[in-house]
């Protein structure tokens, strides 16, 4: 991949090629020539790629640290309990990746394969990817403006060789921005089945989500529910439940009628969960009698319900 | 220097993690040092996710132009904090801003430049979790205002401490200070019973202050109150003396104080 220029203005933008960060860029008059701004040519590269994938889900919410990489992690570890399908789970949080750890992966590296990015795994049916893989240093930042951010993305979904997949979950950074832009347009061909959005139960997380479900309706992307996650929590000593993020507002459920959204569960606060990630487990398999664990069962049964349905629906169809 | 010229300190709040307090980090700081008399403005740089106007109850409220750039919005009688936010520039609140790096970063400069702050005792800059666009561009444009420094929030779990270790080598690689880390949902003491219950784990962020050699600025518990006044855009500093986070949240504006003075 050439090195993009720290202040590149985008290949679709009007500056394309004439900005002051544009001199010295290998790619200048291919930018200044227009040539650039169509739709790039490795949309249909990972159209081909992703022939291979079945599934594919977005996890998404416009609130950061709301639970989107430990939803994505424990959908992931859920779904691989079928061991007659193959998972793959890609990171797509560039400077906060927090996917490595979670799966007990830190420190590992990406190999390179005669085809590509092998991933890494898990198990034999659970490969993971993430820019995590590809610091040397837990101290490394990822200091990068968006359209290297952009690159990464591209060379994620064309250049892994992800192999024959039942289910892709993508984890993606909070906000509408460049990572989301460019997840959603790479697999515009390749087509993605929906997303999974993920929110607390309070105003200040809520008023994000509602963003977050306009982009969604904007590039038209299937929302396949809502998730809200810490709602409630259960005093291990006295069994009292306080709202340490109260509904103020009526919560998800509310939210969910209002806009028209499927809600699909909602999950505990449990310290046990925060355990399982920091130390790289699965929640669901380390704290297997817990409430939290039979609604994060429930929930991705619903997922799992949701594309029983919609398959059978296009089988109907053909 | 324009805008800026009489503003004396200027502060970011900055974590690489989502959801660990930033944005109440930011706002209860503008808060506790008004209640010593300073006068203190708010911009906040989440262009994707803002969530200052709401947490100061502001969030209907519109700014306006004058001869010398944008008038902020401020959020008491007597003007003494004040706020620019992009939530002021939406039609409607729910608009999704889906704004790719290069036009985030042109707004981010004209904060930076158009707002006419007026004299300012602090300038609190709130941005979005990461290192990326908004993180470089305003650290660039605040360059030639010599910022006072950078205070970074992290929850105590390994996953929220291992991002804030990069935020800490983007501080390096820029030149910014780093005036010290805060440890925030750090323990839950139930209402009932009194058992304190470590939801997000505990110590992580006064361990990663240690091994990096930075100030560690304090714990704050997880607090019910301090969650249902940021919902309802109350003073919490004034209303809620008697509360887990507050002895906390005064401690970190009063350290903010000493170092400045
Ligand atoms: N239901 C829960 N109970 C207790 N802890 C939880 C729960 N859900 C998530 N956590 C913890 O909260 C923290 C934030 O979760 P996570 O990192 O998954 O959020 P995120 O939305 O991916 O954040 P970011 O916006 O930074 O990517 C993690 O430490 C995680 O272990
Ligand atoms: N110590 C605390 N006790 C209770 N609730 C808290 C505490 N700190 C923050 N919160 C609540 O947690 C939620 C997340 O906090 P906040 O929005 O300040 O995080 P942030 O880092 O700014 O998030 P983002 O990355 O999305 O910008 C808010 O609803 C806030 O009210
Ligand atoms: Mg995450
Ligand atoms: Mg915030
Ligand atoms: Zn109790």
């Amino acid at each position: 991949m050439a090195e993009v220029p720290g202040d590149c203005p985008g290949t679709s933008s009007a500056q394309a090629g004439s900005a002051t960060a544009c001199q010295g860029c290998p790619n200048q008059r291919l930018c200044a020539s227009g040539a650039a701004a169509g739709p790039d040519p490795a949309i249909e590269e990972i159209k081909e790629k992703m022939k291979s994938v079945k599934h594919k889900i977005l996890v998404l919410s416009g609130k950061g640290g709301v639970g989107k990489s430990t939803f994505s992690a424990h959908l992931a570890h859920g779904l691989a309990e079928d061991e007659t399908k193959q998972i793959a789970l890609l990171d797509v949080d560039i400077c906060g990746p927090s996917i490595p750890k979670m799966m007990g992966l830190e420190g590992e590296q990406v190999h390179q394969s005669g085809s590509g990015w092998s991933p890494v795994y898990v198990e034999d049916n659970l490969g993971v990817m993430s820019v995590g893989f590809l610091l040397s240093s837990p101290d490394d930042a990822v200091i990068w403006r968006g359209p290297k951010k952009n690159g990464m993305i591209k060379q994620f979904l064309r250049d892994v060789d992800w192999g024959e997949i039942d289910y892709l979950i993508v984890d993606t950074p909070p906000g509408t921005s460049d990572e989301h832009l460019s997840i959603v347009q790479y697999l515009s061909a390749a087509h993605i089945d929906g997303a999974v959005i993920i929110t607390t139960p309070q105003e200040v997380s809520l008023q994000d989500v509602r963003k977050e479900i306009s982009f969604c309706h904007k590039v038209k992307l299937p929302i396949i529910g809502v998730v809200e996650n810490m709602s409630g929590f259960i005093c291990p000593k006295c069994k009292n439940e306080s709202q340490i993020f109260p509904p103020t507002t009526g919560g998800a459920e509310k939210m969910c009628q209002n806009l028209n959204v499927p809600l699909l569960g909602k999950v505990p606060l449990d310290p046990q969960i925060g355990k399982s990630c920091d130390k790289g487990q699965s929640f669901l398999s380390e704290v297997p009698n817990s409430p939290a664990t039979a609604s994060y069962r429930n929930i991705i049964q619903r997922i799992q319900d949701y594309f029983g349905l919609h398959h059978s629906q296009e089988e109907k169809i053909i | 220097r324009g805008n800026l010229a009489r503003v004396q300190h200027i502060l970011l709040v900055l974590s690489g993690k989502g959801g660990v307090g930033k944005s109440t980090i930011s706002t209860e700081l503008a808060l506790a040092l008004r209640h010593t008399g300073k006068k203190v403005g708010i911009l906040d740089v989440d262009l994707c996710g803002p969530s200052i106007p709401r947490m100061l109850k502001v969030q209907d409220r519109d700014v306006h132009q004058c001869d010398s750039g944008w008038v902020p919005v401020f959020v008491d009688q007597d003007k003494s904090i004040s706020l620019m936010s992009i939530g002021f520039l939406l039609e409607k609140p729910d608009d999704a801003v889906v704004w790719r790096g290069p036009k985030k970063n042109a707004l981010i400069k004209q904060f930076i430049s158009d707002v006419a702050w007026g004299e300012l005792d602090f300038l609190i800059v709130d941005t979005p979790p990461g290192t990326s666009d908004e993180h470089i561009s305003t650290v660039e444009a605040l360059r030639p205002y010599k910022p006072f420094g950078a205070v970074l929030v992290t929850t105590p779990q390994a996953v929220s401490v291992g991002d804030v270790r990069r935020e800490l080598t983007f501080c390096k690689k820029t030149g910014l200070r780093v005036l010290g880390i805060i440890e925030n949902m750090s323990g839950f003491v139930c209402p009932h019973c009194l058992e304190c219950t470590n939801i997000f784990s505990k110590g992580g962020g006064e361990e990663l202050a240690k091994h990096s050699g930075v100030p560690f600025l304090g714990c704050v518990p997880l607090d019910p109150q301090l969650t249902q006044s940021l919902e309802e855009g109350r003073d919490f500093i004034q209303e809620f003396p008697k509360s887990s986070a507050f002895p906390a949240l005064a401690s970190i504006a009063q350290q903010i104080l000493d170092g400045t003075s």
